[in-house]
């Protein structure tokens, strides 16, 4: 049995160990907003948060994250963080879905970038396109990305 | 994403196969059950009007077809939400917008209160062209347009018959505005307060459609509906599919095509904790694989890695890069079917020559979600979870693999997280390996759905990749610039040969889809011969299809061509429109106008790059600016001039180019190509292929012309012309022709 601290909750899981938290997330707790790409933490379509840092849930074994605080894209976003809502709010107002399947892992990584920012500072176009370079979008959603998230961070001002 | 084939061409055998995709007709529905039967619960209606058809019924409203039945597509409830079925996938494309736009015009719907649901593999959903169900060639708002204008002109004909019946007065002197009927003295009535009583209506056959400068919302930029579920990890996709009970399978593929185990040890996979069962299934061109079947992914992942496999190459081809391309080589100097048929006898007292050679690799679509089906095999019935472009056709090779009736296996199509072509498959591959392992685990004593997955390992080794091409040209020209004669050559593999799409997509041995975009529309003498060898590599249409690689041909030559004669590229391509082809005009002068191109001096080390190209009905040009930096090529800016007709949704037309464009680009870098050694694909996962990241990504500038002609599709035509405006750029700086993809500087 190994205990997770999931959004909030606490869930016992009884799983091998070396199980990637993904498919923990998605298989056992049925939190499916967390997506499935590569398998191999090439694409960036698993991120979650672990202790507010993004990480790849795909190479990530839950054994690693006992006692941390893990936290979705379904919490992240609706769940009353204001830098989620605010990533959400600006991801809506852009569009910048097209088949949205690789928006959880790009909205991760983009609110986890915003929090790491000093109080106040608005990024820089190539500061974003570092945050983001390792999440990929093959609608090719890249130009939205980026005018979201310099918009969310202008509105957290 | 598929070819532009002919309608009335489609074979036999292909009509055969979609017939028996259809479901019977069930004449206990009633066509006037629009507004309360329109199936939330997944039914769907509207097959009644085939049987009074057959039967000869006299009512004009019965000779609708099943696609223009409202029954199928709308659902009003007493609140007044509007819930419309979408008879195609959305992938990305935008349709789960665009098409409730269209209906909610007519219907002078709260566009507030409208909702979608996707549709299956039930005869009202097939394309009114085409008459099969597909999503591809960028077809879904081009052939439904007027459908679902009509349909919601329909709908709202009856709920303004039922106002007139409740108010009795003349129907004619009702008005419909934001889900309301308005009558005289500012009586009003909702349309959910309507729906039970316009039930009772007749559906009209003939119902007339509003003139366009009264559209408010096609040809307005409208959000997608589905951008706040997409924003917070709500949207469900296929992979995200849960039914009671339901078991994971991950299949041990051959790593040669067709190949076959010659043993199999799979006493560690079963003993991985999770895992149901290990089971053989047969798989296309006669190879078998394993499928490790257990309670999620994860397991059923472990269990593969765990199977000792011994595989049997012996009797299957094993391609190899370097030695096809040779072999094409060899064949560009045979004599070959032709496409076009000019004299080239000027060729060799031409003046100027150019003799070039372009190489374009094969490409894996490489959706962001893993290609998966879920499949439940019930006591006389099957249903399919899968994000498919061919419901039809993948419910009738379902039923086939599961030895039903067509009309027995109900496909419930799913969001999917992209597609480009991939997702269409005349031989269904990826949902026949589901059935065929939902198969066997029953036959295995395991009652329960199976939910196939494949790893990204298997998507970008799992073949039906865009063919790889040889192109060689020799062109003749004068010091203006003009032609004289040009003769080309095209080799690669055919995407509709063996398939039930030769007969309508393969003509005098040429395949259209591999050709089309040659030529087109400049006025040249060019003699075409095509080759079609035959390989051991699945092909597929991948988004934008044969002008993937022909635009590219073209459009760098031409420019070539201007840039030797010294000539501007963007001045020789007017000309050779001259007074025709009033859309590329329109499209090119839009891009060039828009970038500032020769007014603007551009930064040192950047050069223009101009390109156009219609595909699929639509025509996009591109002018870029790019530069080279550490031996690299890089894309800065990009304007687009898109003709599209009317723009239904125009925010939507601006995704898909840049969606498009990135897509492109993505063709253009180190690492975009998939690869053969002794029969083996070379690349496994996103380290070995390319997609193209933020930090590759341009300013991407698009500007559409304006136009009330019906609309065209815009899921494909903004890819071809942005590689060739790309290469072009960068053959102005380095002055060597750029004629390989992915971009190599020699
Ligand atoms: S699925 Fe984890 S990085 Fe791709
Ligand atoms: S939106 Fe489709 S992969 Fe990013």
């Amino acid at each position: 049995m190994i205990t997770l601290h999931i959004n909030g909750q606490e869930h016992r899981l009884d799983l091998p160990p070396d199980t990637p938290l993904l498919w923990a997330l998605r298989d056992t707790l049925g939190l499916t907003g967390t997506k499935f790409g590569c398998g191999a933490a090439l694409c960036g379509a698993c991120t979650v948060h672990l202790d507010g840092e993004a990480i790849r849930s795909c190479v990530t074994p839950i054994s690693a994250v006992e006692g941390r605080k893990v936290t979705t894209i379904e919490a992240a976003t609706e769940g009353g963080d204001r830098i989620g809502a605010a990533v959400r709010d600006a991801w809506v107002r852009h569009d910048v879905a097209q088949c949205g399947y690789c928006q959880s892992g790009q909205i991760m990584s983009a609110m986890a970038f915003l929090k790491s920012l000093p109080k106040g500072k608005q990024p820089t176009a190539a500061e974003i396109d570092a945050a983001m370079a390792g999440n990929l979008c093959r609608c090719g959603t890249y130009s939205r990305i980026r005018a979201a998230v310099a918009d969310a961070a202008r509105a957290l001002v | 994403m598929l070819p532009d084939f002919f309608p009335d061409q489609l074979p036999p055998a292909l009509r055969d196969l979609l017939e028996r995709g259809v479901p019977a007709p069930d004449p206990a529905m009633s066509r006037r059950s629009f507004l309360k039967l329109a199936g939330l619960g997944g039914l769907a209606l509207g097959a009644f009007p085939l049987v009074a058809a057959a039967q000869g019924a006299g009512a004009q409203a019965d000779a609708l077809k099943p696609t223009q039945q409202p029954s199928a597509f709308l659902h009003i409830d007493a609140d007044g939400v509007v819930t419309v079925a979408i008879n195609r996938l959305e992938f990305g494309q935008g349709v789960q917008t665009a098409l409730p736009m269209i209906l909610a015009e007519e219907l002078d719907a709260d566009w507030n209160k409208v909702r979608t649901r996707f549709g299956d593999n039930s005869p009202a959903y097939v394309d009114p062209a085409y008459g099969m169900h597909m999503t591809g060639g960028s077809n879904s708002i081009k052939n439904s347009f007027v459908q679902y204008r009509e349909l919601g002109a329909r709908a709202r004909s009856m709920l303004v018959s039922a106002a007139a019946a409740r108010w009795k007065v003349d129907a004619a002197k009702l008005r419909t505005a934001s889900g309301q009927v308005l009558g005289p003295g500012g009586r009003r009535l909702t349309y959910g307060e309507l729906a039970e009583a316009a039930m009772a209506q007749p559906v009209p056959g003939h119902v007339a459609l509003k003139d366009p400068k009264n559209f408010r919302l096609i040809g307005h930029p409208t959000p997608r509906l589905d951008a706040r579920a997409k924003s917070s990890g709500r949207q469900d996709f296929g992979i995200d599919v849960r039914l009671p009970g339901q078991l994971t399978a991950v299949i041990a593929h051959p790593p040669v095509f067709g190949a076959r185990p010659r043993s199999v040890d799979d006493s560690a996979a079963r003993v991985v904790k999770g895992v149901k069962t290990v089971v053989r299934i047969p798989l296309e061109r006669g190879g078998e694989g394993i499928a490790v079947v257990a309670d999620g992914y994860w397991p059923a992942r472990q269990g593969r890695e765990a199977l000792k496999v011994e595989w049997d190459t012996n009797a299957v081809e094993g391609v190899d890069s370097a030695r096809q391309l040779a072999q094409y080589r060899e064949l560009a100097g045979q004599p070959g079917p032709r496409h076009f048929d000019a004299d080239m006898t000027p060729l060799d007292s031409a003046p100027h020559r150019i003799d070039a050679e372009f190489v374009f690799p094969y490409l894996a679509h490489a959706p962001m979600e893993p290609l998966n089906c879920t499949v439940r095999i019930g006591r006389e019935d099957a249903e399919l979870w899968v994000g498919t472009q061919f419901p039809g056709v993948d419910g009738a090779a379902a039923a086939r693999v599961l030895g039903l009736k067509p009309e027995q296996v109900k496909v419930h199509v799913q969001m999917a997280g992209g597609g480009f072509g991939r997702r269409a498959v005349a031989t269904s591959d990826y949902v026949v390996e589901a059935c065929e392992v939902a198969k066997a685990v029953r036959t295995a004593g395991i009652e329960a759905p199976v939910r196939m997955i494949w790893s990204r390992e298997d998507d970008i080794r799992g073949g039906y990749y865009r063919p790889m091409h040889l192109h060689r040209a020799r062109i003749g020209f004068d010091e203006r610039g003009r032609v004289l004669a040009w003769d080309h050559v095209l080799v690669g593999q055919s995407i509709a040969a063996g398939t039930p799409f030769e007969g309508g997509m393969v003509k005098n041995g040429v395949d259209h889809s591999a050709v089309e975009g040659m030529r087109e529309p400049y006025p040249l003498p060019m003699r075409l011969t095509v080759h079609h060898p035959k390989l051991n590599v699945p092909v597929l249409w991948w988004r934008s299809v044969g002008s993937t690689h022909t635009a590219f041909v073209m459009e760098t030559l031409l420019d070539e061509i201007a840039r030797s004669t010294q000539q501007d590229p963007v001045a020789y391509r007017m000309a050779l429109f001259g007074d025709q082809h009033p859309r590329h005009r329109a499209a090119l002068k839009l891009a060039v106008d828009k970038s500032g191109y020769g007014k603007r001096r551009l930064p040192e080390g950047r050069a223009w790059g101009v390109a156009v190209h219609e595909s699929f009905s639509s025509v996009v040009a591109y002018v870029v600016e790019a530069s080279v930096q550490q031996g690299r090529p890089v894309l800065h800016r990009v304007t687009a001039g898109v003709h599209c007709n009317l723009a239904v949704n125009p925010r939507g037309v601006e995704a898909q180019v840049q969606g498009a464009a990135m897509m492109a680009l993505s063709t253009c870098l180190p690492g975009s190509a998939i690869t053969f050694k002794d029969g083996e694909v070379e690349q496994r996962n996103f380290d070995g292929f390319t997609v193209a990241r933020i930090t590759d990504t341009p300013e991407i500038e698009v500007h559409i012309v304006p136009s009330a002609e019906p609309p065209t599709g815009m899921g494909e035509p903004g890819l071809p012309p942005l590689a060739p405006a790309f290469a072009n750029a960068i053959a102005q700086l380095t002055g060597k022709p750029m004629r390989e993809l992915p971009f190599r500087l020699a």
